[in-house]
């Protein structure tokens, strides 16, 4: 054995990296410079009321818990649309909308604005509220 | 118009917590060949990543623990996750082991410990904290790879 210290100073950085992400990650923030995505943009027409975009990929785990989240959630809203796309087919905009990581969940109004953004998995509370939030 | 594929195709499911025991063992393994700068940890930790990134990670010695000894002994309701993302990180893991495996055999002592420092770094935070490796990078590489 020869020193435990660099097991340490791992352990130490790890955990608190680990503690940040869990806080950070999922968390709806609200946005006010509202950029502007259209139905053509995504493939998919947008909901009367709100639209919830997912971005996933492939070797993400939480995307598929917040698919079944977010549709779970919608399932009763005929004016709030569920749309996913897999972000690596679609990497132009990914860039546009500064995708960095899976999943990533823009709440957009009617219009098309983007009004808020989680990162990592959403709470279902979270989303009820956001959704709720979209007038 | 920007051509949109909607759907991420799923693939295989498994029970996400033998991925997440498995990432337990490997954290102490890796430990272990942090402090003694034992070579022969890693390798076998490298032909474990092996086969959790070529065939599959519920197919590896840890997933073989998990099935037999820990399983049984656990009632709650498994929840289910897509074998990918578990998959990626076990490459991304063979990736660091390998690094290591070469820095140790040209005698690049410092390349052998910072190699199994990250590995032991992602294996402790998915045992701990259930991170997901494929979420936080594999975009960053994809968009990297064709600016």
């Amino acid at each position: 054995m020869e020193s435990l210290l660099p097991i340490v100073i791992v352990l130490a950085l790890a955990s608190a990296y680990g503690l940040w992400h869990k806080r950070t990650r999922g968390k709806i923030v609200v946005k006010s410079d509202k950029g502007l995505i259209t139905a053509g943009m995504i493939g998919s027409e947008l909901g009367s009321r709100a639209t919830l975009l997912q971005f996933s990929s492939a070797f993400c785990g939480p995307c598929r818990s917040t698919r079944l989240l977010i549709e779970d959630v919608t399932a009763d809203m005929v004016d709030v649309a569920h749309v996913e796309v897999d972000a690596e087919a679609n990497l132009e905009l990914v860039r546009t909308l500064d995708i960095r990581s899976t999943p990533t969940t823009l709440f957009l109004d009617s219009a098309g604005h983007e009004v808020g953004r989680a990162v990592g998995a959403p709470k279902r509370d979270q989303v009820v509220k956001a959704i709720a939030a979209i007038a | 118009m920007t051509q949109v594929s909607n759907s991420v195709k799923v693939s295989t499911l498994i029970d996400a917590r033998g991925p997440r025991f498995g990432a337990a063992i490997t954290t102490v393994v890796l430990a272990a060949a942090l402090a003694t700068n034992n070579v022969w940890f890693i390798v076998a930790q490298a032909i474990v990543f092996a086969v959790g990134a070529f065939k599959g990670p519920q197919f590896t010695p840890y997933a073989f623990i998990y099935k037999t000894l820990v399983k049984p002994r656990l009632k709650n309701e498994f929840e289910k996750e897509d074998v990918r993302p578990p998959q990626f990180a076990q490459s991304v893991g063979l990736l660091f082991a390998l690094v290591a495996i070469a820095g140790a055999t040209s005698g690049l002592n410092l390349l052998f410990s910072i190699a199994v420092a990250g590995a032991l770094g992602a294996a402790f935070l998915n045992a701990a904290f259930k991170f997901c490796l494929g979420c936080e990078i594999y975009l960053l590489l994809l968009r990297a790879r064709s600016k």
